[in-house]
């Protein structure tokens, strides 16, 4: 096998069981040998003791005991599996319980959002629900499969209308990529072969596709940001005067030489190396981990981050953010939260909220604004120190955050910057 | 034009040397389980890449069954040697001398369950508040559940319903005193990830993954080693068969399965056309369809 150049591809499936998602993707694992026999024994057993004709594929991907008991899905869970030319990590979110803190979740690191929708019923409610949670995390590729052809015997034209009924509310979206692949998840078509049954169809099949995309400019090269994660002082022989600045490049590239500012003191320097324990390097991209030594001994730690002189971002205590709520106890405004914002935690608060959004509507309401579990709100946020962002659409790990409740250290809602 | 993209190997080493980073950044007092399974001595490779030129900056923790292979024993206090860190042995002999626990009776009895008793112990006695893992979530059903960053109470035990949403790459490791974590930076590996990687990053292994001749006997489908814990029934007989283990737990319940893989690359081959998971050789978990997911709520590894 040919591995040296194979990518990582991340994505993420949304959908219940009705719209066949379990189906989908235990046609994935199936058919790249990714479900061992052993499991399949154990799936065919539970189906058996459950009374189903068959197997049922969607146990492979219940993982906790009560899923399998109640037959729901409960949490994000991840599967893998690997074909010649890349290595796919599913993030497979459950439809109904927390769907918007499940698919926030998931969402948060894919490059693809295989959106499903059922060929009989076209887009509904939850079709629109993915697509605003898509674009709302900036997945930058979506693809819409139309499942169960074979039940609206494999008609383009119905296919076709929903295209068209999709494309009406997905303008509304921030969405790069969208592209629409019929298929019939059940039997197989279009999903890993070529379907025969639906022969107007010229382009590649749903695999072929996510083996193909284009994923190498999902992160930024433009904005080099390198937030320290820690300070590496080995005081070891061979390294007494050593003091390099730990952390993974966010986006952009750095060379040793370039001119570099630390924020949020603004001292400056040029960068002296940029080292592995393989090697120096002449070049380093994100999301590489390295660590920086610089020309010039400046107070630089955790917290603080490296970027090009001629290429800052925001320094700021105050902006504007949309806020997913991911927390049974809702939003007090005013009350201080710890904010973790890449490497740097600082104290914040919600200074105010200016409207919530309908993600079924995607209309915006301006009377209730109590922000509960699962809502999506427009805020803003204070706080005791400068951050240095970017805006989310720009960076999604400089423009990205998680809000944190003191008295209980749980992680309470997620924010991407404007 | 150049192409600025790392390759997935590449990518699950950057990922696993940032969650490694961030546990040092964000705990008092972690530590590295360390099983001598090639799992762990490949989180061990990545904590030497993720401090270099520095030492790895937190010991290493092994729950000793008392029910080892001796060549994990050797191996371990070689490596241990070699990156100059300190170890931590927990000992489950030591529990049951204490009275903590007792052994189980049977012939499938184990010391499997016994370990989590010990492991919660060590991590009390020593203060300890991450405890750093080699799970990966393609091992089993409810590891693929699981966070980068996995909240244990202050019986030490997992809420799998309950867990902390884990977005971008932000972790939250805030906790109450007498509360700890787990982290795995190898959640997103598989076992052919990892297979591949020790060959590409040369890392030395444990004889025992690769094919030779030892004595065993047939039971629970799979080829057990013999040792001085194993009691023979009367319709079992001794064996020798070239075998190799594709996982290490105690010497009384890891399966070994025929084979003629000797290197590693025989052993990738090999593990390519496998049709079996390789925690199907593990009898602990095969006790039930929860097996795994009741020992991790109550703070198994």
């Amino acid at each position: 096998m040919q591995i040296d150049n194979n990518q990582l591809l991340r994505f993420t499936t949304a959908g219940s069981v009705d719209d066949g998602k379990s189906t989908l993707i235990g046609r994935l694992l199936y058919d790249s040998k990714a479900i061992f026999e052993d499991q399949l024994e154990d799936i065919a057993l539970t189906s058996k003791r459950k009374g189903y004709d068959g197997v049922d594929l969607a146990l492979f991907t219940d993982g906790l005991r009560d899923e399998r008991e109640q037959g729901i899905t409960i949490d994000v869970a991840y599967r893998y599996f690997t074909t010649p030319k890349r290595k796919f990590i599913i993030a497979d979110t459950p439809g109904h319980i927390q769907y918007t803190r499940n698919m926030v979740t998931g969402a948060s690191t894919a490059n693809v959002a295989i959106i499903l929708i059922d060929a009989r019923k076209g887009v509904i409610e939850q079709t629109k629900r993915h697509a605003f949670i898509a674009s709302l995390l900036q997945i930058p590729h979506i693809i819409v499969c139309v499942n169960k052809m074979d039940l609206i015997d494999y008609s383009e034209e119905i296919y076709n209308q929903i295209i068209v009924q999709f494309e009406e509310f997905s303008s509304k979206l921030y969405a790069k990529d969208i592209r629409f692949i019929p298929i019939s998840a059940l039997d197989g078509d279009n999903v890993v072969n070529r379907s025969k049954n639906i022969d107007w169809y010229h382009s590649a099949p749903l695999l072929n596709t996510l083996e193909n995309l284009h994923i190498s400019s999902d992160i930024n090269k433009i904005d080099a940001r390198f937030p320290v994660q820690t300070v590496l002082r080995p005081q070891r022989e061979g390294f007494i005067d050593y003091r390099g600045y730990a952390g993974r490049l966010a986006s952009g590239i750095l060379r040793p030489g370039d001119h570099v500012t630390v924020m949020p003191s603004g001292f400056t320097s040029t960068i002296k190396s940029i080292d592995t324990m393989d090697e120096s390097l002449t070049e380093a991209f994100a999301p590489m981990s390295m660590t920086i030594t610089l020309n010039d001994d400046i107070d630089v730690g955790r917290g603080d981050m490296i970027v090009k002189t001629a290429n800052q971002p925001r320094a700021t205590q105050e902006f504007d953010t949309m806020l997913c709520w991911l927390n049974n106890e809702n939003a007090t405004p005013r009350t201080k939260y710890t904010i973790l914002h890449t490497s740097n935690e600082q104290k914040a608060m919600i200074k105010s909220i200016m409207y919530k959004i309908d993600i079924n509507t995607y209309n915006r309401e301006e009377e209730n604004k109590e922000l509960s579990m699962n809502d999506i709100a427009r805020v803003k946020i204070r706080t005791t120190r400068p951050l240095m962002i970017d805006e989310y659409r720009d960076n999604r790990t400089t423009g990205s955050f998680i809000l944190i409740d003191d008295l209980t250290h749980e992680t309470v809602a997620a924010g991407m910057i404007l | 034009m150049k192409k600025y993209y790392l390759n997935y190997l590449d990518e699950l080493e950057s990922e696993a040397i940032f969650i490694l980073r961030e546990v040092w950044a964000q705990f008092q007092n972690p530590v590295l389980l360390f099983s001598g399974g090639k799992d762990s001595i490949l989180v061990a490779h990545l904590a030497q890449k993720a401090f270099y030129p520095s030492k790895i900056p937190f010991s290493f923790l092994h729950v000793d069954t008392g029910h080892n292979f001796p060549e994990t024993i050797d191996f371990r206090d070689q490596l241990m040697n070699q990156l100059e860190v300190e170890l931590i042995v927990g000992s489950v002999q030591k529990s049951i001398d204490q009275g903590r626990v007792s052994e189980e009776r049977g012939k499938n009895a184990t010391r499997n369950a016994l370990q989590i008793t010990t492991l919660l112990d060590t991590i009390e006695d020593h203060k300890i508040d991450c405890a750093i893992g080699g799970g990966r979530r393609d091992e089993e059903k409810s590891r693929a559940k699981e966070r980068f960053f996995s909240h244990r109470d202050d019986f030490g035990q997992w809420d799998p319903k309950n867990q902390r949403p884990e977005l971008w790459n932000i972790l939250n490791g805030k906790h109450f005193e007498g509360e700890h974590f787990r982290a795995f930076p190898i959640s997103n590996w598989t076992e052919m990830d990892v297979w591949n990687y020790l060959k590409r990053e040369n890392i030395a292994i444990p004889s025992l993954y690769k094919a030779h001749q030892r004595d065993v006997v047939w039971r629970n489908e799979s080829w057990i080693p013999v040792s001085k814990h194993l009691v023979l029934t009367e319709d079992e007989s001794i064996q020798t068969k070239k075998i190799r283990f594709r996982t290490l737990g105690d010497i009384t319940i890891t399966g070994g399965i025929e084979s003629d893989a000797d290197t590693l690359e025989k052993i990738i081959a090999e593990v390519a056309a496998l049709k079996q998971t390789e925690r199907g050789n593990r009898s602990d978990d095969k006790r039930s369809d929860s097996a795994m997911e009741d020992r991790k709520r109550q703070g198994y590894f």
